[in-house]
């Protein structure tokens, strides 16, 4: 054979203008294969109840069921972001100690056993919470605390809580504001963090919060609109609080009836509270939707179906087992040694340099200006009644 | 009260209201600006800009041999000789010795050209890819009579091409690696569903494999897993460290049950599994499998089932009711799972538990076939006339390495490109957040190894540029995701005011109100001096 070297053929593909304009897709939408439809393979759900207090119970019950409703369904603790901003069951008021109902004549147990609650107490603040959604969490943050959403995520965030026109309170401190959570979603979309979102929240005021959004493919439904208030269901003479909101407390009877393979989709899920049962007028929010309400399924949001596809081909491996060299010669065993890293590197606060920390004008800066533009004023004026001062 | 106040008095307060008002202008407020402003170190926005118009390049270095036989003389003189060698092989056997002949770096292919009449390949096949980076083509006799050597290429042009797109890559693979800046539009469901199926670009993945016995009282399971992984996983592993980290852990789980009911089928006598049913096996598994709390890699779960006696054999049917051969199914970016029977191996007067031993060569022949679709590798048939050699024992070719890795270092690129806009936009738009140096100088990092990713993929340096592509990730990545970035406090502009009103009012209202009574008596002054003069 002649061994000749032709030629350094060059071949070259160029792409045009990849430009970050989002270009609509036309999924090919196969009823038979309605595993693909959906474009997304994970379900994650971020549950977070927002206020405190004993009488927020139905808050905390609220979440509770949702929560319960969303494993039951499918998905997993570890795709699940509990934040709740109290403890009912353990709460010292509590009568009936590590339970949470939903039912008057405590009916339904929605605490359950094996709850898993990432974010509890005074660790659901509003930074927590949008540091959750973008994903900037300092590194020491546990996997079970993180969002690990990718792009083919369809993602369920669900708030409660006391909220306004516009705003969002988290334990009675601090808010978040309808433009801030428009902007996380929007970076979540920038990275894609996911494929497809659903918003629901039950605040009084709540179609407020859904008024900002921008990004494409989320749904949001709201228990109220703007100046109204969103109500509670009924209390427990025991228990002595309200149990759970009217809006979830009818969302969780619907999807008591929704099981892993059922077909019902989002049309129903928007009739889920109407005005005579509510006393409020649930809302929702579509236009930024790609797909039609009616093909999306609630199990695409709720549960966790999961696609499968059957391992046709095998490669066959022939060649045997290596015994892996792992006996110990002469009785010892090599191993490695293991040390826990140093928690607190106390040697190291202690021989600090102090931090070089940027230069601020002095405390009272302002009441010190003030002061003095006050004196020298008096002065230049005169104002005899003050003349004793100076 | 009225004050008369003498001249020189008169003219001190003046001065005295002047002065504060000069302080205040002239310190007071450029010190709130300063002491006010975020601080926001200067990013590369120009070179930014024009990475969001992104032209890819991508070069794959393609040597054609012809073997003898193929040129006439003529053609011949024309060409230099450099070698003559005369062999007569099996067609493997051929291509290992034509890698020997020359090592081709990764990126790169060599195609050699024989006659029709060499008995190399088999009948109806016109075209061998082998394990290394070689293919051999057949070329017919009337293609090559009376041409020149340059005809002949580009006679031979579009079927190397053929050849080129099954070994590096092709328009379709490439447009479903930018998938993450352009929502393709997917040509067949089979690429639709292979591009949700394989992983997204991570610099480490953690792999999980996982015995599940739901029946320890009659099954006593053996399992040399370290072994199996050693021999069958590591090597598939090793060769794709170029791609990511993998770390491997193993664990067995008793009473671990699949959470779907098989039904038993009288005429098989077993246990059957339904294609349909299989979506809902692994949730109720999926709590119980745990995953290491320290990383935020993406995890590949693989889980060898093991039925209990009451329920075996299980089989698992597809959507046609046939068996499935493997006895294995796999969910997109999740991982596998496989249906080991045993009931075969023990008679019903045995004593229980049995012991039994796992033929790991079967198993992870299964995992491995798993492990590379989940991966990445192409899953769908050749064109008709190609005959793809076996992938050896290590279970990588090294074509499918490089398909990996353009496919890879294009899906790191754009990913890259996406974060660095999408920072760059955000920092734009929100005026608010501090820019610490550290991310100014990972962003400007990132943007270089973009840079230098770009050249190297037009070079036709796949090594390189996967590596600068894996840079820019990381950098891009930390970048985005520093902690530091938080938006918070967006404050609506009657916030801002009523925050500042109640300290800058007071200061501002005596001040301003001497100085406008400084100006009306200077007016009056001088309109008494205009009055004076007339």
């Amino acid at each position: 054979m002649y061994h000749i070297k032709v030629s350094q053929f060059g071949r070259s593909i160029s792409y045009f203008y990849l430009r970050l304009v989002f270009i609509s897709p036309r999924f090919v939408q196969n009823s038979a294969g309605q595993f693909f439809s959906s474009g997304h393979t994970n379900n994650w759900a971020v549950l977070v109840c927002t206020s405190r207090f004993w009488f927020n119970y139905r808050h905390v019950a609220n979440t509770l069921s949702v929560y319960r409703s969303v494993k039951r369904l499918g998905i997993p603790d570890s795709h699940i972001v509990l934040m709740l901003a109290d403890d009912m069951a353990c709460n010292h008021r509590n009568p009936k100690p590590a339970t949470v109902f939903s039912h008057k004549n405590m009916e339904l147990n929605v605490y359950g056993d094996d709850v898993e609650v990432d974010y509890r107490g005074y660790e659901v603040t509003v930074e927590n919470f949008l540091r959750v959604l973008t994903g900037r969490l300092p590194p020491s943050t546990p996997r079970s605390k993180r969002l690990l959403s990718d792009d083919r995520s369809n993602i369920l965030i669900y708030l409660t809580g006391h909220g306004g026109n516009g705003f969002l309170k988290f334990q009675d401190s601090e808010e978040i504001s309808n433009v801030e959570l428009a902007d996380a979603f929007e970076q979540m979309w920038q990275k894609r963090r996911y494929n497809e979102l659903l918003f629901i929240i039950d605040t009084c005021q709540g179609a407020s919060m859904y008024e900002r959004f921008y990004s494409p493919n989320i749904m949001a439904l709201a228990s109220s609109q703007v100046g109204e208030d969103s109500l509670s269901h009924q209390p427990d003479l025991a228990i002595g609080v309200h149990l759970m909101d009217r809006y979830t407390f009818y969302l969780l009877e619907f999807l008591e009836d929704i099981h892993p393979s059922s077909k019902t989709n989002m049309n129903d899920l928007f009739k889920v509270c109407p005005r005579s049962l509510c006393v409020s007028t649930p809302g929702h929010r579509t236009d930024l939707f790609l797909r039609n309400p009616e093909s999306v399924l609630i199990t695409d949001f709720f549960g966790s179906v999961r696609k499968v596809e059957i391992t046709t081909e095998v490669l066959n491996l022939t060649h045997p087992i290596q015994r892996v060299e792992g006996s110990p010669v002469n009785g010892e065993s090599h191993r490695e040694v293991y040390s826990y890293v140093d928690q607190l590197p106390v040697s190291e606060i202690i021989h600090q340099k102090p931090k070089q920390k940027d230069w601020h004008p002095p405390d009272g800066f302002i009441l010190g200006l003030w002061t003095l533009i006050l004196l020298v004023f008096f002065k230049t004026y005169g104002i005899k009644h003050l003349k004793h001062i100076f | 009260m009225y004050f008369l106040a003498s001249l020189s008095e008169r003219r001190r307060g003046q001065l005295a209201a002047l002065s504060i008002a000069a302080v205040v202008i002239v310190v007071g407020v450029p010190l709130w600006w300063r002491t006010t402003e975020t601080y926001r170190a200067w990013l590369p926005f120009s070179q930014i800009k024009d990475l969001s118009k992104l032209q890819l390049h991508l070069s794959a270095d393609v040597e054609v041999v012809f073997a003898r036989g193929t040129l006439t003389p003529e053609q011949q003189k024309k060409l230099p000789l450099t070698q003559t060698q005369d062999e007569e092989h099996a067609v493997d056997e051929a291509d290992l010795s034509l890698h020997m002949l020359s090592e081709s770096p990764c990126g790169s292919s060599v195609v050699y050209v024989i006659p029709e009449v060499s008995s190399l390949l088999p009948e109806n096949v016109k075209v061998y890819i082998g394990q290394r980076r070689t293919a051999i083509l057949r070329i017919n006799a009337e293609m090559r009579a009376g041409k020149t050597v340059e005809q002949l290429l580009a006679v031979l042009k579009p079927q190397i091409k053929q050849v080129l797109q099954v070994m590096s890559f092709s328009h379709t693979d490439i447009t479903a690696a930018l998938s993450d800046r352009v929502r393709f539009n997917p040509g067949s469901k089979e690429s639709m569903t292979h591009s949700m199926r394989a992983f997204t670009s991570s610099p480490g993945y953690e792999i999980t494999f996982s015995l599940l016995n739901p029946d320890p009282r009659s099954h006593r399971l053996h399992w040399d897993i370290e072994g199996a992984v050693q021999t069958y996983i590591q090597p598939f592993l090793t060769k794709l460290s170029p791609l990511a980290n993998f770390s491997i852990d193993s664990q067995m789980l008793h009473y671990a049950m699949l959470g779907v009911n098989p039904r038993y089928n009288n005429d098989r006598g077993a246990f059957i599994l339904h294609a349909d049913s299989l979506a809902h096996v692994i949730n109720p598994v999926e709590a119980r499998l745990g995953s290491n709390a320290a990383s935020s890699n993406p995890v590949l779960n693989f889980l060898l089932y093991v039925p209990d006696a009451q329920h075996s054999p299980l089989y698992i049917q597809d959507h046609k009711k046939m068996d499935v051969p493997s006895n294995a199914f796999h969910s997109p970016r999740w991982g596998g799972i496989m249906v080991y029977n045993v009931k075969n191996l023990y008679g019903p007067e045995a004593e229980f538990p049995v012991n039994i031993n796992i033929n790991m060569a079967e198993v992870m022949g299964v995992f491995l076939t798993q492990l590379r679709l989940l991966v990445g590798m192409e899953s769908s048939p050749p064109p008709p006339g190609f005959l793809v050699a076996p992938c050896g024992s290590v279970g990588l070719a090294d074509w499918e390495l490089d398909r990996l890795m353009w496919s890879r270092s294009v899906e790191n690129i754009a990913t890259a490109t996406t974060t660095i806009t999408s920072l760059a936009q955000l920092l734009d738009q929100i005026g608010n957040i501090v820019i610490n140096d550290n991310i100014a100088q990972q962003v400007s990092s990132a943007v270089t190894s973009v840079q230098l990713a770009v050249a190297e993929l037009e070079a036709g340096n796949l090594g390189f540029a996967l590596q600068y592509s894996k840079e820019t990730i990381l950098a891009s990545e930390k970048a985005f995701f520093d902690p530091s970035l938080l938006h918070l406090l967006y404050f609506p502009d009657d916030q801002k005011f009523a925050i500042y009103i109640p300290l800058f009012l007071p200061m501002c209202v005596p001040i301003l109100l001497s100085l406008l009574k400084m100006a009306s008596e200077a007016r009056r002054r001088y309109r008494e001096k205009q009055a004076k003069k007339d």
